[in-house]
């Protein structure tokens, strides 16, 4: 083997011992969580349409055979990018302890950016919620799935009958709001780890970003919220 | 002794090279096989050792701050001089070397300054090259201003951090030395005495200011650029940290102090605020371009100044130097804020300040104006005064800024030792008896990046270096003297902290030998300060060890140096019965009351030998001869 | 005005620490705020007790070696100013404020609110320069810098090596220290041609220290004396994707580099 071959290698492994390599792979990877986010959030509002088998067509679309690479596909890629961010994120956290072994007596925060301090745990508790969220929707672990036939899961009436247990919505709507701090910080602070920065532009990327994490709230938790209201009916 | 300058004769163009080529030097391969130790990471010591460390020498660095980039060389704010003449205003070399012998007053070297003017060309290429971020223009090119009342614009300036940038350029020539290994660097380690074996200096014994652990290093050299000793006057411009003590003991062990008395006072200063002030903080002489000096016209009027009408306020400078106005030199302008509040008729709480007035010019260029040329200076100001100098006039005040005098050296600036060599602020050699704005910064970088290295090599070439080890007497002997002081100090368990000492000592030296000085006055102050210092062994109360870092114990060792530099000082001042520059005797001005030389008497440097503490010191006269520059009555009228 | 000052004090890097009360009954208006620790200190020293440790020098805020928290603010509380230019004015009568030493695994504490920040010389002397030797630069005029440029270099290069970032980062990361340097010598022509090797060396020597790393919290922005920016770390952030991945100049580079002696964590 000669050496050419080897030194991508050793050019990802020093990239990634050093904590910027880290975080340019919590970027890449947020981003594309962030696209996967988009992607659904735009896919579940289809729950609104008029028209209430929609979303139904929409699963079985998905899930059609003929699109089985497809969704394995997107599966892997998300499964990969979930465990990378994650992986990066606990190696930080290792860090930041390791790096400040004697805390503070009193300590102030200036400014207080909340979400950009608390994104080792709105993390995790969105991961927990993912896992959750599997097992309810996918796996049908928490409460029983229907189905309108194979490979045509009754999306409508799992969403519908999955929010009308008040525990289960509640808890959606908080991990939609740890999700929302999460990307409040993270949106922006993607470009700042790439290096992309710029006086005038930065401060307006900041406000896309909280006006995008507020918006991906509002539509996400607005289908527990509407079932428990009884707006939305089977 | 006989003071020999080693000073090159002939055409003044070409002194420096002649000179350079009449020096031995040493083969490449035999650099690594010399040491040399360099005290001191300012301007001067910092560029010294990354260039000895270029060449290929063994370097060992140390400072007594945490790092090396923390020298006092950081706090300069205006400017670095060169004879670049890229304005095509009428700039040279020459011009430089001329401007700079006046200014000094006509006490320098010919030589010395000349090489100065000519190796102030080169800095700014070095440093440039290093990155440093000078000021530029549109166009891309350096920008300069015109500084100090110098009629062309030759300074060079960053911001108003040029010391901080320049001293980075030269730290972080340094710490590339250092990650290479050619320099090992002893941060927060202090030079307590200097090593002299068989009449050449050959090492240094050093406290490490974390362990308290007393160590001796040897090598072929020892280089100080430990900078300036304004600290005597407890108040100045220095930094807290900054000290005479490893020049201090040089001179104890043979090096001759020259002309101690050349102290400058900057006029631009925040005057005192009370008796708790630590020290004081300069605010750069460029406000005086656009700001009018006044003070009321009558005794002890307190009005506050906007209820003070034009008609009854005086503008002491422009009424006295109509020609200057408010940009005469440092020592005109301090001498005479100094008068006008011996007058009573200083203003703020203490009656010791002047009014430098922003209102005509704001009122003139507009405040954006004045705000783009002094912003950060009036925000400073602010900061420490809590007033806006937008709407009421600075408060300011003349303070020790910078001391001429120092260890004397030869062209080569080796003292009277052999093998000690003597960089910056530390030595006497530029500067005459008065420093002109933005040389200093000059001055440190020419010895350290281009005079030190080319001249260090003769004595490395024709010595031969036996090896030493640490129980060599002389080296017994150094560290038993630093451990003695030590202990007698910490045995001393009186009653009053070092720091209410060095409050006394500073206030009886700036009285008497501040900013003006008579005969009389020295001559008591001289029976005041050894009954002080006694005092001070005697009294002084330092707790704690010496095996740990001891904030006390560092200072009482400095103060203690202090006592007997103080009394050297005074007593240079009472013997050169003359006015010049820094140095203003109020039994010789002229009719209206300017600074009176005598150069038939007094056109020498004096060098003095320590004889022991008490004892008096010998003096022994460089005299000073003028080819070019003939010397002149200074006038700014 | 009184003040009451709870203050860490420990011996040496060794022994434990503790927090110990203080009061200052005649606090003036104008002192600075280590003027009242001076004060405190010949109190002290009067009643046989050992002084607090703090460091300082030039206190004229350039120097960088003041530096401590004020009720856990680096530099306490106002903007763009080290300790040592805060002045008591900004405080009221009765005030309670900590006093603690930065906390950092790469600053040991020395004693009391002293501590040791050698690791950040050592982070310049892995790659913080531009390697120019006495004597080997060209006329300054011969490489032209706009004034954008070397405004900006210039607002990166006034950083005065406090270590406040490090103080108040979540993560006692020094990418603010890091990110002035590379992006001062980055920006201009001078330092291109190390721009790579530079940032590659400076982030491993950050590693080798112990610092933390950046999650763009901007704490350390908020307490820089110098007021240093943000974009620096994106600026250094951008330098080392790219000298990680691009050019193959970094690879021979590599191979020398290996062969250097590196800046080793001697003390
Ligand atoms: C506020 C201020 C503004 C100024 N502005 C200007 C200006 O605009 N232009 C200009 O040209 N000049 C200016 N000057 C003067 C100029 O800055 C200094 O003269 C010059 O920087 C001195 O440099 P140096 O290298 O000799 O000494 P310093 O920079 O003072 O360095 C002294 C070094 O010696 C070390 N040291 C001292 N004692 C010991 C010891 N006992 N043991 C071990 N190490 C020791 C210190 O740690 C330090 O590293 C200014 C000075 C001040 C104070
Ligand atoms: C849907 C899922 C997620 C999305 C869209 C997402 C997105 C992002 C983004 C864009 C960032 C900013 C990266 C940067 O600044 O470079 C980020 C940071 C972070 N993420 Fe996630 N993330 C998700 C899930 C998670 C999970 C499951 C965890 C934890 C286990 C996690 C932990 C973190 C942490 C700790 C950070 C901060 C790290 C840093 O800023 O350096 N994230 N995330
Ligand atoms: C209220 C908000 C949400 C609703 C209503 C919702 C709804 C659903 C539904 C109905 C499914 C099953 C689809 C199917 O099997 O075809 C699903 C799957 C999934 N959802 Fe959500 N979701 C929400 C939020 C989220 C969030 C915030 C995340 C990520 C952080 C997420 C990640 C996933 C994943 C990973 C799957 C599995 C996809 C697969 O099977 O490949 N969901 N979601
Ligand atoms: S970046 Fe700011 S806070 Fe950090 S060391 Fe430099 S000056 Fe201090
Ligand atoms: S506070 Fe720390 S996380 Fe980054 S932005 Fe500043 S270094
Ligand atoms: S003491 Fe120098 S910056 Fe504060």
């Amino acid at each position: 083997m000669s050496t050419v071959a080897t030194r991508p290698i050793r050019r990802a492994v020093r990239f990634y011992t050093a904590p910027i390599g880290k975080k340019a792979v919590m970027a890449l990877t947020g981003v594309i969580l962030f696209g996967y986010i988009v992607g659904h959030l735009l896919g579940n509002l289809q729950i609104y349409s008029s028209d209430p088998d929609q979303i139904n067509r929409y699963a079985a679309f998905l899930h059609s055979p003929s699109n089985a690479g497809l969704l394995w596909g997107v599966r892997l890629l998300l499964l990969v990018a979930v465990v990378l961010h994650i992986i990066a994120s606990v190696q930080l956290w290792r860090l930041k302890h390791a790096a400040r072994p004697i805390g503070y007596v009193k300590k102030d925060d200036v400014p207080s950016a909340y979400a950009a301090r608390t994104m080792v745990w709105s993390g995790p508790i969105i991961a927990a919620f993912v896992i959750f969220h599997i097992l309810h929707l996918t796996t049908g672990n928490v409460v029983p799935l229907r189905e309108l036939g194979p490979n045509a899961p009754d999306v409508r009436y799992n969403l519908i009958s999955g929010f009308q247990h008040p525990a289960i919505a509640i808890f959606y709507i908080v991990a939609m709001v740890l999700l929302c701090m999460h990307l409040y910080h993270g949106l922006w602070s993607m470009f700042q780890s790439v290096g992309i920065s710029h006086p005038r532009y930065t401060p307006k990327l900041k406000k896309a970003a909280a006006v995008c994490a507020i918006l991906i709230l509002i539509g996400e938790i607005s289908i527990p919220i509407s079932v428990m209201a009884g707006l939305l009916t089977y | 002794m006989e003071l020999n300058s080693k000073c090159p004769t002939g055409p003044i163009e070409t002194r420096w090279d002649r000179h350079r080529f009449s020096l031995k030097l040493v083969n490449p391969a035999n650099k690594r096989k010399h040491s040399i130790i360099v005290v001191g990471s300012g301007l001067a010591g910092g560029s010294a050792a990354a260039t000895l460390a270029e060449l290929g020498y063994k370097v060992k660095c140390f400072c007594f701050q945490d790092s090396p980039r923390r020298a006092h060389s950081i706090a300069a704010q205006g400017g670095i001089n060169a004879a670049k003449n890229y304005h095509n205003d009428g700039d040279s070399i020459y011009r430089l070397f001329y401007d700079t012998v006046k200014g000094g007053d006509f006490r320098s070297r010919e030589s010395n300054v000349y090489r100065l003017a000519q190796i102030s060309v080169n800095i700014i290429d070095q440093c440039v090259a290093q990155g440093v971020p000078f000021a530029r223009e549109y166009s891309g090119y350096l920008d300069n201003r015109s500084f100090g009342g110098a009629q062309v614009s030759r300074t060079f300036y960053a911001r108003g951090q040029t010391g901080q940038q320049l001293l980075l350029g030269a730290y972080q020539a340094l710490e590339r030395q250092i990650g290479a290994g050619h320099v090992e660097m002893f941060p927060r380690t202090e030079m307590l005495d200097l090593i002299v074996i068989d009449g050449r200096a050959r090492g240094i014994v050093t406290r490490n200011l974390l362990t308290g652990r007393v160590e001796s290093f040897v090598a072929d050299a020892v280089v100080l650029a430990t900078g300036g000793y304004g600290n005597v006057y407890y108040l100045s411009t220095n930094a807290k940290g900054s000290n005479a003590t490893a020049i201090w003991r040089a001179h104890k062990r043979g090096a001759l102090f020259a002309n101690p008395c050349y102290t400058q006072i900057h006029p631009t200063c925040i005057p005192v605020s009370g008796d708790y002030q630590s020290k004081l903080t300069l605010m750069s002489e460029s406000l005086r371009n656009d700001g009018r000096v006044w003070v009321p016209l009558r005794q002890g009027d307190h009005r506050p100044p906007h209820q003070i009408p034009k008609s009854e306020r005086d503008y002491y400078l422009e009424r006295r130097y109509p020609a200057f106005g408010n940009l005469v030199p440092r020592d005109v302008a301090s001498r005479n804020a100094k008068n006008v509040c011996d007058e009573g008729r200083g203003v703020g709480e203490s009656g010791l300040a002047v009014y430098l007035d922003f209102h005509d010019a704001i009122d003139r260029l507009g405040k954006h104006v004045i705000r783009e040329r002094y912003g950060n200076l009036f925000d400073m100001y602010e900061r420490i005064t809590g007033e806006d100098p937008y709407q009421v006039p600075m408060r300011i005040f003349p303070a020790i800024h910078y001391t001429m005098g120092g260890l004397w050296v030869d062209y080569n600036l080796m003292s009277s030792i052999p093998g000690l060599y003597v960089l910056g602020e530390a030595n006497f050699s530029d500067h005459g008896a008065n420093r002109l704005g933005a040389s200093a910064l000059m001055q440190g970088l020419a010895d350290g990046y281009f005079v030190l290295p080319n001249t260090i090599c003769d004595y490395l070439a024709s010595n031969r270096f036996e090896p030493v080890d640490a129980s060599h007497a002389a080296v017994r002997d150094a560290e038993n003297q630093v451990a003695e002081i030590t202990r007698r100090l910490l045995d001393a368990k009186g009653t009053r902290s070092v720091d209410s000492f060095h409050r006394e000592l500073g206030a009886l030296v700036w009285e008497y030998c501040g900013m003006s000085r008579t005969a009389e006055g020295l001559k008591h102050v001289l029976t005041l300060i050894p009954e002080l210092r006694e005092r001070y062994w005697r009294e002084v109360k330092v707790l704690g060890s010496d095996g740990e870092l001891n904030q006390s114990l560092e200072k009482a060792g400095r103060v203690a140096d202090f006592f007997e530099l103080a009394e050297l000082m005074c007593i240079d001042a009472l013997h050169r019965n003359e006015s010049c520059g820094g140095h203003f005797r109020e039994e010789y001005q002229t009719a209206d009351g300017e600074a009176a030389r005598d150069d038939r008497h007094f056109s020498y440097a004096g060098a003095w030998e320590f004889r022991g503490v008490g004892n008096a010191p010998e003096l022994h006269k460089e005299p000073l001869e003028f080819e070019y520059v003939h010397p002149a009555q200074r006038s700014y009228k | 005005m009184r003040i009451v000052l709870h203050i860490w004090r420990q011996r040496n890097t060794n022994e434990r620490g503790r927090m110990v009360r203080y009061e200052v009954p005649a606090v003036n208006q104008e002192m600075s705020f280590l003027e009242m620790l001076d004060v405190l200190n010949e109190d002290l020293i009067s009643k046989d007790e050992e002084p607090v440790a703090f460091d300082h020098d030039c206190r004229e805020g350039i120097c960088g070696m003041c530096g401590f928290m004020i009720n856990g603010v680096a530099h306490g509380p106002i903007r763009g100013t080290t300790v040592c230019q805060l002045h008591m004015r900004h405080y009221h009568d009765g005030d309670e404020l900590y006093l603690e030493p930065w906390r950092s695994r790469a600053f040991p504490v020395v004693k009391d609110l002293v501590v040791n920040r050698g690791s950040f010389d050592r982070l310049i002397a892995a790659g913080g320069f531009i390697s120019a030797s006495t004597g080997s630069g060209p006329d300054g005029n011969a490489m032209l810098v706009p004034k954008q440029v070397a405004d900006r270099a210039m607002d990166a290069a006034t950083c005065i090596g406090c270590g406040a970032c490090v103080a108040m980062c979540p993560n006692a990361s020094a990418s603010l220290f890091m990110g002035a340097k590379v992006s001062h010598l980055g920006l201009l022509p001078q330092g291109q041609p190390e721009r790579r090797r530079r940032v590659l060396a400076m982030e491993a020597q950050a590693v080798e220290e112990g610092f933390g790393h950046c999650t763009n919290i901007g704490e350390c922005e908020a307490v820089c004396p110098k007021e240093i920016k943000l974009e620096v770390i994106a600026r250094m952030n951008a330098d080392f994707i790219r000298a990680s991945w691009g050019g193959r100049d970094i690879e021979e580079d590599e191979s020398e580099a290996a062969k250097r002696p590196r800046a080793g964590s001697r003390r």
